[in-house]
């Protein structure tokens, strides 16, 4: 392995940590800041398209692995390592990046040294979450992204967002120290930290008392972290205030990229490390997902607020993804990979078109617009396309993904995959239906007929989201074959469950 | 009696070697008090602190030349015919003491100037504060112990009442002085009674003479009472429920330097005292009485911080709750338990004391501005102290990279180790209901409207060394913990 090979998740990780720390000394010019934040971003961005790049597809375990004494009371390793599972994960935080930096360009006039220094700590915080493989280390990656949110919501939000962020942290926070107590379990019992060493350790069955009780408690112990974190209903009600008082740039980072911290951490750990438990409660869980899935729907079909709105239906579309998840077949996985991918594409999007609106009228109401399409064209096509994209047109990224998880949900229990089918459909009503109301018919409200149309930065920063919706859609298999290995392996201990039905 | 005998009996070099600490700190303190009287009033504030603050350096320094005599000359410690022992393990102790003796120093010096304190008493009695509880932590003797916390704690009463001309430090001073006489004379009972069933005060004595009770499972009756008011009287001292009703009180009341000195190095002290008499004494029924002391502490703690809006008060009972987090140490397996509790010690005396100084200086004259209220707005108005006082507070919750996110870790790690599942568990529900309230002053200082009324002055040079020093140990312990723990860990080796 060359040093780039060894060092490139270590570089990836720290290169927007180490911008911010830069950015701290930088003069309070607004116009060199933000092109100094971009420049981070998009050098992250390119860093990280290294890893896709020489990821060796036909393996399936940890690559780019960086293993390091950390600190040696206790036994904490700096091990870092890279499966097709948390790549695609690491480069949609890129991704994204870049875009909020643009989103925010003219959105963030005060403080703006501060907000992009909390921007860019957030994308440490998050790759490392993605890529750490020693419990310690994740959870101390997993806690850190609570601080720059908090504050970003708290700090830069709309009108109630103080309320907005106190929640957020509290409900995360308290849900993650249950996490905390089981890690301090399996360190006390194994001595160690190491995800593999713990896995390989709980199935050679090697942990003492590791019985009765104790594998649920675990279980349920990190499952509660990460059903906040997604939210899975009913630990849902954090995120819509979350969302409508964050700012674009932090509401495109939370649904785009902190919702699937919850998510991978079940993939990752609640399967990868308690299989027996994860199958004995995939029933309770799944119906949980699907009551997400119709529940957020309908909610969002309700919602007078565009953000409000999109936020919801975050909620019935992580639904998907914990469906797909404990389908326990190869197809759900995949699928459930896919929609994460695709959601923090097409939600992020819509979340920077909603900003774009918002910036422009200083309101989400759906009822203050109508007939926009007249008035914004581009917008409006843009807008359009987002939103077929996550309803799940064929050939568009959301399409891909929702198929795969609901083919898997019915393999798992036919009615599983009945009910979480009906959510494409109401996802269709309500994303529609909200289209219809603020772009066509006559031109409600005067105001709106003076609003401008999108400009050069703003076209710049949805040009990508719109591209890779569509290369999502089309090329699916670029991103399923890294996905498919890793998924591969999670699912080695349920044989049983194994279907031969592959991502083609 | 030949003259040699006597000469043998008497105290040599290595003996006060091993007091060296004090010594240097009684010499600088009376050293102030006989200034004090001839000085220019006026004069006197800068001077006076200027010696206190070598005095506090030169006890650094002693206590760094112990280590270094201890080992060179590879001795056991043990001095002044087994009464003291100087350890890896007190000197530790004696280096946390002396730094928070620096740190509040420093932090006092314009605060006097505000308050319009006189200074001489002031910086004396924090010296002399210093010898007690340096004293402790290499005290192996009970009835020394006693003297120990008699003279640190008589300093801590008369510095709690120092803002004479207001009506609640006055009042913090009589009810810290006259329940905490009552907790020190639990202790004296507890120290007779344990004296009664081992018929010794030497804590290395009654930890074998209690040790062959372990065989049979329970020790005398009288020692399980002396251990138990032992430990009313020092849980007194540390501010642990359900002997914690005098701390809010007194905190609100007692000028902030001094919190911040009385909440950090008496109960670093304490807790030294409170290791070796329950580890090394091998005290019987130490994990029940230490869980429901922790337990409530940690729970009782925080929730009434949630309801606080005085800052002083709120972090009096944050300091109860800390409190409880480092008894959950206590109750764990020693290997595991003591290393915890010395880090816990370190990074909480850290944090605490730069809290209080941030708190002690925006307070301004007569301590004015303590309400939640006046922190409105503070972020905008003075960026450097409110991001100071932020990391404090996401250290006090325990947030990575901070001192406070490892301590809390150590801890609950080693109640884990020893199967204490259920204490652990309170304690981690117990820190994610904590980030409540700091966070709420966080909220305050970044997200509420500024309020003109509450005057901003700057950061004097004093203060600015004090937060500057406390800021760096907090990272460094959140950062690069492993050299502190190791040491800690190794005098634990030596403590057995």
């Amino acid at each position: 392995m060359n040093w780039l090979d060894q060092n490139i998740l270590t570089l990836v990780t720290f290169a927007p940590a180490l911008g911010a720390l830069l950015l701290v000394f930088f003069p309070r010019r607004h116009r060199d800041i933000r092109v100094f934040a971009l420049v981070i971003s998009l050098l992250t961005f390119v860093l990280s398209l290294h890893l896709p790049a020489h990821f060796h597809r036909d393996q399936a375990g940890f690559q780019f692995d960086i293993n390091l004494q950390w600190i040696t009371t206790p036994n904490i390793h700096y091990h870092m390592g890279m499966d097709g599972i948390s790549m695609w994960l690491v480069v949609l935080t890129t991704f994204l990046t870049p875009l909020c930096v643009l989103i925010s360009w003219t959105s963030i006039h005060e403080r703006v040294k501060e907000f992009f220094i909390l921007l860019l700590v957030l994308e440490t915080a998050l790759i490392g979450v993605f890529l750490a493989l020693d419990l310690f280390l994740f959870y101390f990656f997993w806690e850190a992204t609570l601080i720059p949110m908090a504050l970003l919501i708290g700090v830069y939000g709309h009108g109630r967002r103080v309320y907005a962020a106190v929640k957020f942290f509290l409900y995360t926070m308290i849900a993650s120290v249950f996490m905390l107590a089981a890690i301090l379990w399996l360190y006390a019992k194994t001595g160690s930290f190491d995800f593999v060493v713990i896995q390989n350790a709980l199935r050679g069955g090697a942990v003492p008392d590791y019985s009765g009780i104790v594998p649920l408690m675990l279980f349920l112990g990190f499952f509660i972290a990460f059903a906040v974190k997604v939210p899975l209903f009913p630990f849902h009600t954090w995120l819509p205030d979350a969302h409508v008082e964050a700012p674009t740039a932090g509401s495109v980072l939370l649904a785009g990229v902190l919702l699937k911290m919850g998510t991978y951490g079940m993939l990752r750990f609640n399967l990868g490390l308690f299989p027996e438990q994860a199958r004995a409660n995939a029933s309770w869980i799944a119906v949980l997902a699907l009551i997400g899935i119709v529940y957020g729907a309908l909610v969002a079909m309700v919602q007078p607020n565009m953000k409000k709105l999109i936020a919801y239906s975050s909620i019935s579309h992580l639904g998907f993804v914990v469906l797909g998840i404990f389908s326990f077949t190869q197809a759900g996985l995949n699928g459930a990979m896919f929609v994460m991918l695709a959601h923090g594409v097409s939600t992020g999007a819509l979340f920077m078109l909603a900003g774009i609106l918002y910036e422009r009228r200083h309101t989400y109401e759906i009822s203050e617009f109508g007939g926009l399409a007249s008035v914004m064209p581009k917008y409006s096509t843009f807008f359009l396309f987002v939103v077929l994209a996550s309803v799940g047109l064929p050939l568009l990224n959301g399409f891909i993904g929702e198929f795969l998880v609901l083919s898997g949900a019915f393999q798992a229990h036919m009615w599983w995959g009945v009910v979480g089918a009906s959510g494409i459909i109401w996802s269709a009503c309500y994303l529609l239906w909200m289209y219809q109301r603020v772009f066509f018919g006559v031109v409600k409200h005067e105001e709106n007929l003076t609003v401008p149309d999108l400009n050069l930065r703003e076209r710049v920063a949805l040009w990508p989201a719109a591209i890779m919706a569509l290369a999502m859609g089309v090329a699916p298999l670029l991103w399923l074959n890294a996905i498919d290995p890793a998924v591969h392996n999670a699912l080695v201990p349920f044989t049983q469950f194994m279907s031969k039905v592959v991502s083609q | 009696m030949l003259l040699a005998d006597i000469v043998e009996t008497l105290p040599h070099g290595g003996d006060y070697v091993a007091i060296l600490p004090e010594i240097v700190l009684s010499l600088f303190g009376m050293l102030i008090m006989l200034l004090d009287p001839v000085m220019d009033e006026r004069r006197s504030q800068r001077t006076l602190g200027g010696i206190a603050l070598a005095g506090a350096f030169a006890a650094l320094l002693a206590a760094f030349f112990q280590a270094h005599f201890l080992s060179h000359t590879g001795g056991s410690g043990l001095a002044f015919w087994n009464m003291i022992k100087v350890d890896a393990f007190s000197i530790f102790f004696h280096v946390v003491v002396t730094a928070v003796t620096i740190l509040v120093i420093l932090s006092s010096y314009e605060y006097m100037e505000v308050q319009q304190i006189r200074a001489g008493e002031y910086y004396g009695l924090i010296l002399f504060g210093a010898v007690g509880m340096s004293l402790m932590s290499s005290a192996m003797e009970l009835v020394l112990i006693f003297i120990a916390l008699e003279i640190s704690s008589i300093a801590t009463y008369i510095l709690a009442g120092f803002r004479r001309r207001s009506a609640i430090s006055s009042e913090a001073s009589v009810k810290y002085f006259l329940l905490g006489s009552f907790a020190t004379a639990f202790f004296l009972y507890g120290v007779a009674l344990i004296f009664g069933a081992t018929g010794s005060t030497s804590i290395a004595t009654i930890g074998q003479s209690l040790a062959q009770y372990d065989s049979t499972g329970h020790g005398p009756l009288l020692a399980y009472v002396g251990i138990a008011l032992m430990f009313v009287g020092l849980g007194f001292k540390v501010a642990a429920a359900p002997f914690h009703i005098w701390t809010p009180d007194v905190y609100e009341g007692a000028p902030s330097p001094v919190v911040g000195f009385m909440s950090t190095a008496p109960k670093a002290a304490v807790f030294a005292v409170l290791l070796r008499i329950m580890f090394q004494a091998q005290a019987p029924g130490r994990v029940l009485l230490i869980w429901i002391a922790a337990a409530l502490s940690m729970t009782i703690g925080n929730i009434a911080a949630l309801v606080q809006d005085n800052v002083k008060r709120l972090l009096a009972y944050s300091s109860i709750a800390h409190a409880g987090y480092l008894l959950v140490a206590f109750a764990a397996l020693p290997a595991n338990g003591i290393p915890a509790a010395m880090f816990y010690t370190a990074s909480y005396a850290a944090m605490n004391v730069g809290a209080f100084a941030v708190v002690g200086h925006f307070a301004n004259a007569g301590e004015r501005y303590v309400s939640l209220e006046d922190y409105a707005g503070l972020g905008k108005r003075s960026p450097l102290l409110a991001s100071v006082l932020t990391i404090f507070l996401l250290s006090l919750i325990g947030i990575p990279i901070t001192g406070g996110f490892f301590a809390k870790f150590y801890v609950f790690t080693a109640a884990m180790q020893s199967n204490l599942i259920g204490l652990t568990i309170i304690g981690v529900i117990n820190s994610a209901v904590a980030a409540y309230y700091y966070l709420r002053l966080i909220v305050f200082m970044y997200m509420r409207e500024p309020r003109e009324e509450v005057p901003v002055t700057p950061v004097p040079v004093g203060l600015g060394f004090a937060l500057g020093l406390s800021l760096a140990i907090t990272i460094y312990l959140g950062v690069q913990p492993t050299r502190v723990l190791d040491y800690a860990q190794k005098s634990v080796d030596l403590l057995r």
